[in-house]
């Protein structure tokens, strides 16, 4: 370390290399870059991107379209791989059906096409579920841990008593009543402008709100504790001081400073958050048929599992890589963060 | 202690109350009740059904009698006692009278099923849910507990790496990915094990491994941390230095500490284990409580949903009391007031 340094004989201030400077942040993103798992997971799930918003072109065939006479055909090359679908010829039961490149199901639709439809409702859900979370936890957590006292104590328990519900007891129950109490609503209500707005956004509406209502909880909570350690600093007082209003403190002062691990915190989580909408799909509460999710494609695949293992195992594939490359992303976005915490839970 | 077991216990009363009002608020809200499915009946058999069952009393009446029903308990005597055994979950006989029962807990009858009350229900579908909530609980702590304190003991060998790739790859499957694949690969392809059903032995097996499976990965990552933390503190170094074995260092010194944190996590494991069966029970066609939940919930089942809510809410904050009470004993430190 010390060739860097020249020291002149005559006593004069060492040189050092000249180091560009750099933010936190482009430090973390640089040691982001480093982490290969996660440039991995980020660069399987820009490609999920591209595939969802490009679906039309891609897919080679339309999502619905359903075809009699190819029910249940398959590919050559997947009765090879999965070695109990012996095609018709060879004395087995299965159509051979070379058009569909992953097979059809069972009332003949495309099963790639609906994969590729199916990225759509996986990421938007990924994506979109996160910010209804934070803001709905921040929010919670700010009031709660700045003001303190009794409002502190009352949103403490509850958050308590929140756990002890059964968390997917209460998110079937949710898309019950909204799914169930939409159908019965008068026009002009405000109940039947969401029920509108989530038919025309093909029932994602409702999932967005059931999986933010039943896991705003965590985010309270980290986002109360970071206040709690936040509101005792000087500059806080500093802001009291001068006569600031609360909610400048709250959103110019607490905020930034305690957003990081929340953000975290929520890349962390968004793989459940994916698992809770196949989860949905899959018992029949998620979204609308016949928009393709990877969940209800699982459940209606796992039916027929002994005689077209295909129909389950592809979406099943797909969702497997999609929750991968997120927790490889998150993994890595908190190692670059916060590499202190690097190796831990 | 007793004073700390009080609070507890009356925590719980006040949690199961507020998730008992939050469940009869939410099923209420749905429009429609039990008979108004899709056989339209006249509107004097409605009447009769709905005043039968009560449900033309005012909303908080009905909770209430519910609420009554589920906690107050009865003893009973005489013939009737027979038909009551269905009506109640816990049915004690006393060892005097003419058939002197203990009884507790009637979650009412269901509107679905006509004649069956919603403990029968229980008793023919809940112990399947709780045999495989159970077990996958017991082979998540068997798996996982001793992976972790391998993979930490050998720390940064080839074991530790395949242990940790195995426990990430673990986590970050769900149940909905795990168990169709399982399915396929050992019940289709290898024909070890059956494909689906409940029963015997080697029928347990997939539905246990796909739901216990990313727990175990869990406790494993879990049992390595902790274990690793405990190892690097001084009185372990005193406790090597002293010259004890190896293995006491490890079993006596090092784990009581190092479980701490792994039983923090059992209760909310336990707690998820038992309520996320129900995609096994999908997939593997087990005839347990999760599907039934989901055609009560549709056609508006209230004692159903209510019941079923409530008890696994129950399970729940059973379990965590039972934790924070271990707590005391593992580690001392932790004051109960």
């Amino acid at each position: 370390m010390s060739e860097k340094v020249s020291v002149s004989p005559s006593n004069q201030i060492p040189q050092f290399e000249k180091v560009r400077p750099t933010s936190l942040t482009a430090d973390a993103f640089h040691r982001l870059r480093k982490n290969k798992a996660a440039m991995l997971g980020a660069v399987i799930i820009v490609m999920n991107i591209l595939v969802a918003t490009f679906a039309p072109w891609i897919a080679p065939k339309k999502y619905d379209t359903v075809s009699f006479k190819d029910i249940n055909g398959t590919p050559t090359w997947v009765t090879r791989i999965f070695s109990n679908m012996k095609p018709i010829e060879h004395g087995g039961y299965v159509k051979i059906r070379e058009g569909y490149l992953l097979g059809a199901d069972n009332l003949g639709r495309d099963l790639l096409s609906r994969i590729i439809y199916g990225a759509r409702i996986s990421l938007t859900v990924g994506l979109i579920t996160p910010f209804i979370n934070l803001t709905l936890g921040l929010l919670i957590g700010l009031i709660a841990g700045y003001r303190g006292g009794w409002l502190d104590n009352v949103t403490m328990r509850f958050v308590d008593i929140m756990y002890a519900f059964p968390t997917y007891l209460l998110i079937i129950l949710l898309m019950a009543v909204f799914r169930l109490g939409a159908s019965k609503l008068e026009p002009g209500s405000l109940g039947y402008f969401f029920s509108q707005l989530d038919a025309s956004m093909g029932g994602l509406l409702f999932i967005f709100i059931g999986i933010g209502l039943t896991s705003w909880m965590n985010e309270a909570r980290l986002a109360r504790g970071q206040v709690l350690s936040v509101r005792e600093n000087d500059y806080i007082t500093a802001a009291i001081a001068i006569g600031a209003p609360t909610s400048r403190i709250i959103f110019r002062h607490i905020l930034p400073n305690i957003i990081g691990p929340l953000i975290i915190a929520e890349t962390l989580a968004i793989p459940s958050y994916i698992a809770y909408e196949a989860f949905l799909s899959f018992i029949g509460l998620g979204v609308n048929p016949p928009t393709p999710s990877w969940g209800g494609m699982i459940a209606d695949g796992v039916v027929r599992i002994q005689a077209y293992p295909n129909h389950a195992i592809f979406p099943a594939l797909a969702l497997f890589i999609l929750m991968f490359a997120f927790n490889f992303l998150g993994d890595g976005l908190r190692d670059a963060f916060d590499p202190t915490l690097r190796g831990r839970d | 202690m007793g004073k700390f077991i009080l609070r507890r216990f009356l925590w719980m009363v006040l949690v199961l109350f507020v998730v008992s009002l939050i469940t009869f608020i939410l099923m209420r809200i749905i429009p429609g009740g039990p008979f108004t499915g899709e056989k339209r009946l006249p509107a004097a058999t409605l009447a009769q059904l709905n005043a039968k069952y009560r449900l033309d009393r005012p909303l908080h009446i009905q909770y209430l009698s519910f609420v009554e029903g589920v906690i107050i308990p009865r003893v009973t005597t005489g013939k009737q006692s027979n038909y009551l055994d269905h009506e109640y979950l816990i049915n004690v006989r006393l060892p005097f009278g003419d058939r002197t029962t203990f009884r507790w807990m009637n979650f009412g009858p269901s509107y679905n099923s006509i004649g069956r009350t919603v403990n029968d229900i229980f008793r023919e579908h809940l112990p399947i849910s709780m045999q495989l909530g159970f077990s996958a609980f017991t082979l998540s702590i068997l798996i996982g507990v001793p992976l972790g304190i391998i993979s930490a003991l050998k720390r940064n060998t080839l074991i530790d790496y395949l242990a940790m790739a195995v426990a990430v790859l673990g986590i970050s499957v769900p149940v909905i990915i795990m168990a169709p694949i399982l399915q396929y690969i050992f019940g289709v392809q290898l024909k070890i094990v059956p494909v689906s059903g409940w029963g015997n032995l080697n029928q347990m097996i997939l539905p246990v491994v796909a739901l216990g499976a990313s727990n175990s990965a869990l406790i494993a990552r879990l049992t390595r941390a902790s274990l690793l933390q405990v190892l690097g503190q001084d009185y372990i170094r005193t406790a090597r230095a002293k010259g004890l074995i190896e293995r006491l260092v490890i079993f006596r010194h090092a784990m009581k500490n190092a479980l701490i944190p792994i039983v923090t996590v059992l209760g909310p494991t336990l707690a998820y284990l038992l309520c996320g069966t129900f995609v096994v029970e999908t997939v593997f066609g087990i005839p347990g409580m999760g599907k039934f939940f989901v055609t009560s919930v549709t056609g508006r089942d209230y004692q159903v949903i209510m019941g079923t809510v409530l008890l696994l809410a129950m399970f729940l904050v059973l379990a965590n009391t039972i934790v924070d009470i271990l707590y005391t004993f593992i580690d001392p430190r932790i004051r109960t007031d």
